[in-house]
């Protein structure tokens, strides 16, 4: 074990710094985008306009929440989409067939639904030692069918979802969404755990070295396991926030979600590659996505430049990203230099 | 196998893959997918009577053509170690670009080199975001994913572009002539046997298998790392945008979202082909068996009306088989290995 110096303990710090600096660089980034929209159309600072910024990041910031569980420990979920598509519909199909079903319940069977698959996940990745992109890439199939096999054409319509349900999807308190309020709870709780717990802080310890954290007597398959169950889990639970979102759902609810999700981790400064990253990046990666693309149609340009920005942003971020670990890298080695020489 | 039992106990079941020649795992992993083909085609036989017709042949062509063009360059990028999700984006973005110039009264030749030259550029952009910086693939590509349909959108909106000449969307409708053979698939098959000649017998082939198993070790051996993966890079922009073109020929029109989602039926191709998703093993022999058999598949199911959807379970199903079953003896061995320590503690 390393004897922890003050000039570790220092060194420690200024990375730690660096990353603070990455969220608060997305926080920059928001209000910017907002100012400067705001000040081109006054109508985006509305009441009315915000709740609908926030409502709309809910979903893919809560994904995103247990994606970086996920990439933090160096694999990949790529199954949540379609995890969201097959908790939504069957959460639906229990509210038509039981029309008297509490409401939590259904929030309940949701997160239980990707709670399961998350597990087989979890458990193929690291029995078999398959990469985790080919087996989410799978789940993201084999999921997808089985929910189309269930959907078998048909939809689920708004009078068929209980009115208490919905209300979570639209009902505001002290102004702020439900929806909104119940992921930035989530988004606490788990970014407290990632900065306190063991287990949380194992996942790190895997992500920037497998062999280390092995070596360092760190349960890596159970940890990854419970990284995949969690990610599944929210996934579900977005499944059954997407029903009260949008009150309907068919074969493709939640298609194509994964890529946007991990956009968002990434825009959120978490490493592709593991080890790095909080969940609060992630978070406010899909809100800073969200906001430019609701900024696009407040400031009257093309709903088609959406993707065109959301790209580039994304391709930027990942350059900055690998500008200030660079630099983090360069000034720790001149510091190690700099200790060695005294 | 057989050296297992010469190797120290101790490294045995970790090591055990690493040690065999790359060549020998790889014939075995066609060998598999042989199998899997004579299963499909027995399968589709007897479910389906009229699989075995002239057309299910070009239909299979039609249906896989695009896909399997994409295929080719994305193995060889897979090999080196990393990965192009962007295929897809770029062939809308390939489509949509021939479309609007074809609209804007160019010779349609013309249109189509030009699609050809946003491919190039696009997967120089790539490349050279992946090689010059240093940024992780899966990350930029993703973003060009995003960015190359954003632009596709910006270019034609919700609009579709179509009117081109007959002679060339008829490779959409008829097969090339006397044969079963779809025009896409003709291009595939020989772009494959230059893509096997070039990753089998030839030093650059060499050089792609090198730099996937170690990059390291091939960048001190004097292999040219990063030169060879954005040429990769650029040579799966401009496939990517032939199959664009073919694309939008086939449907005799030019949407921003053709080929919407195709990039994960590619990379599910290719690791079905046997190509380590960690770069390094893998072959095009390996990928063209899995075009084949994804495409009886598909058309089997198709042709027994199952559910364009319900189908992913199938594919899904297939994937993960193809990787749980070379993994799963050792992971047997591993277990066994883990209990028995356990047992005298």
């Amino acid at each position: 074990m390393t004897v922890i110096t003050a000039p570790l303990v220092r060194r420690m710090f200024r990375a730690e710094g660096l990353l603070r600096a990455r969220e608060l660089g997305i926080v920059v980034a928001i209000v910017v985008v907002f100012v400067a929209t705001t000040i081109n159309n006054h109508a985006f600072a509305d009441a009315h306009s915000v709740q609908q910024l926030l409502t709309g990041a809910s979903l893919i910031a809560l994904l995103a929440v247990g994606e970086t569980l996920v990439i933090v420990t160096r694999n990949v979920d790529l199954s949540v989409g379609s995890v969201v598509g097959l908790s939504a519909y069957v959460v639906g199909d229990v509210f038509v067939k039981h029309p008297h079903t509490p409401a939590f319940v259904g929030f309940v069977i949701g997160t239980l639904i990707g709670a399961v698959v998350g597990v087989i996940n979890g458990l193929i990745t690291t029995i078999a030692r398959v990469p985790s992109l080919v087996v989410t890439l799978a789940s993201l199939y084999i999921v997808r069918g089985i929910d189309a096999r269930i959907v078998n054409g048909k939809r689920i319509d708004p009078v068929n979802v209980p009115r208490p349900f919905t209300e979570v999807g639209y009902k505001t308190v002290l102004g702020i969404p439900w929806l909104a309020v119940i992921v930035a709870l989530v988004v606490l709780i788990v970014g407290y755990a990632m900065r306190t717990f063991r287990s949380a802080r194992d996942l790190y310890a895997i992500g920037s070295n497998p062999e280390a954290a092995a070596l360092a007597g760190v349960p890596a398959g159970r940890r990854i396991v419970s990284a995949f169950t969690i990610s599944g889990a929210l996934a579900g639970f977005g499944g059954a926030l997407f029903l009260a979102e949008f009150a309907t759902v068919d074969a493709t609810g939640g298609t194509g979600y994964e890529l946007s999700v991990i956009a968002a981790v990434v825009v959120g400064g978490v490493a592709i590659f593991g080890g790095s990253g909080t969940v609060f990046g992630a978070a406010l990666g899909a809100l800073l996505l969200n906001t430019i693309n609701q900024a696009l149609v407040a400031s009257r340009i093309s709903s088609f430049w959406n993707q065109a920005v959301a790209g580039a942003l994304l391709l930027a971020a990942i350059a900055f990203d690998r500008w200030v670990g660079l630099r983090v890298a360069r000034r720790m080695q001149t510091a190690e230099g700099a200790h060695r020489d005294v | 196998m057989s050296d297992t039992q010469t190797a120290p106990p101790a490294v045995s079941a970790v090591d055990a893959p690493h040690r065999e020649l790359p060549w020998r795992s790889a014939l075995r992993w066609e060998s598999g997918l042989v199998i899997v083909l004579i299963a499909t085609l027995i399968f589709a036989g007897t479910q389906s009577s009229d699989f075995f017709t002239q057309s299910t042949m070009f239909y299979i062509g039609l249906n896989m053509g695009e896909i399997a063009i994409m295929a080719l360059p994305l193995t060889l990028i897979v090999m080196t170690g990393e990965i192009d999700l962007s295929v897809a984006s770029m062939l809308g973005l390939a489509g949509t670009i021939m479309g609007y110039l074809f609209e804007h009264h160019w010779n349609i030749y013309l249109a189509m080199a030009a699609a050809l030259v946003v491919g190039a550029v696009g997967g120089a952009l790539n490349g050279a975001l992946i090689t010059r910086l240093g940024l992780p693939s899966i990350a930029v590509t993703i973003g060009t994913l995003t960015l190359f349909r954003g632009l596709a959108e910006v270019i034609l909106g919700n609009s579709t572009v179509g009117g081109y000449p007959l002679s060339l969307t008829k490779i959409g409708v008829v097969p090339i002539q006397g044969t079963q053979i779809s025009y896409s698939v003709a291009i595939f098959l020989g772009l494959a046997v230059i893509c096997a000649i070039v990753l089998h017998a030839t030093p650059l082939g060499r050089s792609i298998f090198a730099i996937g198993l170690q990059s390291e070790a091939a960048h001190f051996a004097g292999i040219r790392v990063g030169r060879i993966k954005f040429w990769l890079y650029v040579l799966s922009g401009v496939l990517c945008a032939l199959a664009g073109i073919l694309f939008t020929l086939k449907n005799a029109s030019a949407r921003f979202d053709a080929g919407t989602g195709l990039e994960l039926n590619v990379v599910a191709i290719v690791l079905l082909g046997g190509v380590s998703i960690f770069g390094g093993r893998g072959s095009i022999v390996g990928v063209v068996l899995s075009v084949v058999i994804v495409g009886c598949l598909q058309q089997a199911l198709t042709q027994m009306h199952v559910d364009a959807q319900v189908q992913n379970i199938v594919l899904g199903g297939l994937l993960l088989v193809s990787v749980i079953v070379p993994n799963g003896g050792e992971a047997i061995r591993r277990i066994r290995a883990r209990t028995r320590r356990r047992v005298p503690a």
